[in-house]
This record gives structure tokens, sequence and C-alpha cells, in this order.
């Protein structure tokens, strides 16, 4: 499954973040937009819970089908609209189920060898943290055109 | 099946490791020389909730802000900030 470019050693194969932060930024900000026409001014939770889902789906986009993590976040996000039942987890026997608790943080990580898990985990780090900074400045700029 | 098994060595597992430490904020890094592998990921698991977290409040604020923002300026300067960085 994680065959293509996981082996431990490889060095990451984009090192500048530049490009792909704009593109998580296009996304994401086209998915808000879409938010923002389709969801009735009175449901906030609602409209949070919709906006939630976008970060992380353009999170996976942007992070493209090469990652355990991302492929894992789409395939939850699809079966959403299908069926609520939680996705079997399959347990990884050769790593011997060490960081169970990262496991189930890590979208994915339930069935990665230990050294995927490390490597997907650093991606998803980054990935995150990026989102977070960019959904920061999206609040920061709003509110200082607030009324 | 899909195993390398003994292939991976603790050294690549310990790089590896290392470099999860790199990616924690300051404030969550013991620059204090190594630490262990398991405090390290007990470390990572606390950040990575910590960025869920975000993304859960700053979702729900930017529900909140939706109603008031006018769809194109907030665009237009996070663009031009992101272009600027």
């Amino acid at each position: 499954m994680d065959s293509e470019n996981s082996a431990c050693g490889n060095p990451n194969p984009n090192p500048t973040l530049g490009p792909s932060k704009l593109m998580l930024a296009f996304r994401f900000l086209r998915a808000l937009s879409l938010v923002h026409r389709t969801t009735p001014a009175s449901s906030r939770t609602c409209r949070g819970r919709r906006i939630e889902r976008a970060a992380y789906a353009s999170m996976a986009y942007s992070a493209g089908t090469g990652r355990g993590w991302s492929r894992a976040v789409l395939r939850r996000l699809h079966h959403r609209a299908r069926r609520r039942a939680v996705a079997p987890r399959r347990l990884s026997t050769t790593a011997g189920n060490r960081a169970e608790a990262l496991r189930q943080l890590v979208p994915g990580g339930a069935g990665m060898d230990y050294c995927t898990l490390l490597e997907e985990t650093a991606d998803y780090i980054k990935c995150l943290s990026m989102q977070v900074e960019l959904m920061q400045g999206i609040v920061d700029s709003s509110s200082s055109y607030g009324p | 099946m899909s195993g390398r098994g003994s292939r991976i060595t603790d050294e690549e597992i310990n790089e590896l490791v290392s470099k999860l430490q790199s990616l924690l904020p300051e404030s969550r890094r013991r620059n204090t020389g190594r630490v262990s592998a398991s405090k390290l990921l007990k470390e990572t698991c606390s950040y990575i909730k910590s960025l869920h977290r975000e993304v859960d409040d700053l979702s729900d604020r930017l529900s909140g802000l939706m109603v008031t923002m006018d769809s194109n300026s907030p665009q237009a300067e996070i663009i031009r900030s992101l272009l600027r960085s």
C-alpha cells in the first residue's frame, strides 16, 4: 500500500512550502465561498462543521494522494455522505502496535508500519499547522474588516 | 507481507523521531539534548490534539464571521499577504 515513496531516509519531495501554501489558500477560500453561499445564516454550528470539513478536505487535496494520511482523510470524507459507520481499523502486525495513541490521531495511522507512521506524522503536522496558520490569517484579516 | 522487518535500523527510527521533535513548536521542545522517544511521541500526540482543537475553534469563528464578511475583501487580503511572504 505504501510502497512508492515512503522508504526510510527518502528526502522530503516538497522542501519549499511556497506554492503549496498558495494552493491550499485558494482551495480553502473557494470552499469557504461555497459554504458562505449555500448555508443559511441561522445555522452557525452547521456552517462551522462544514467549514471544518472544508479545512480537512483542502489539506488532503493539497497534499495529494501520495500520502497515507491524505488518502485516509479523503476516504473518510467521501464515506461520510453514504454511511455513518466507522471504518474498521486494521492493526499493524509488523510494528507490534507501537505508538497506539499516535495511530489514532493520524488519519490512516492504524494500518501503517511504525516507520511510515513517523513519516506520515511529520507531514501531517506540517500540513495541519499550515492550515491553522491559513485559517488564523483569514480570521485576523476578516476581523479587521468587521463593522 | 508489507513488512520491512529488520531493514529498519534504530538509527533510522531515531532520525525520524528527531525530525518530529524539530516540528514541535518552541514551547513544547526540550532543547536540552535528546529526550526519550516515548516522551516525544506523547508530546507529538498532545501537539496534534491541540492543532485539531485549533481547527475546530477557528472553524467556529469563521462561521461566526461569515455572516458579516464581504466575500471579496478577505480573500484579496489573504492572497496579497501570501504573495508577500
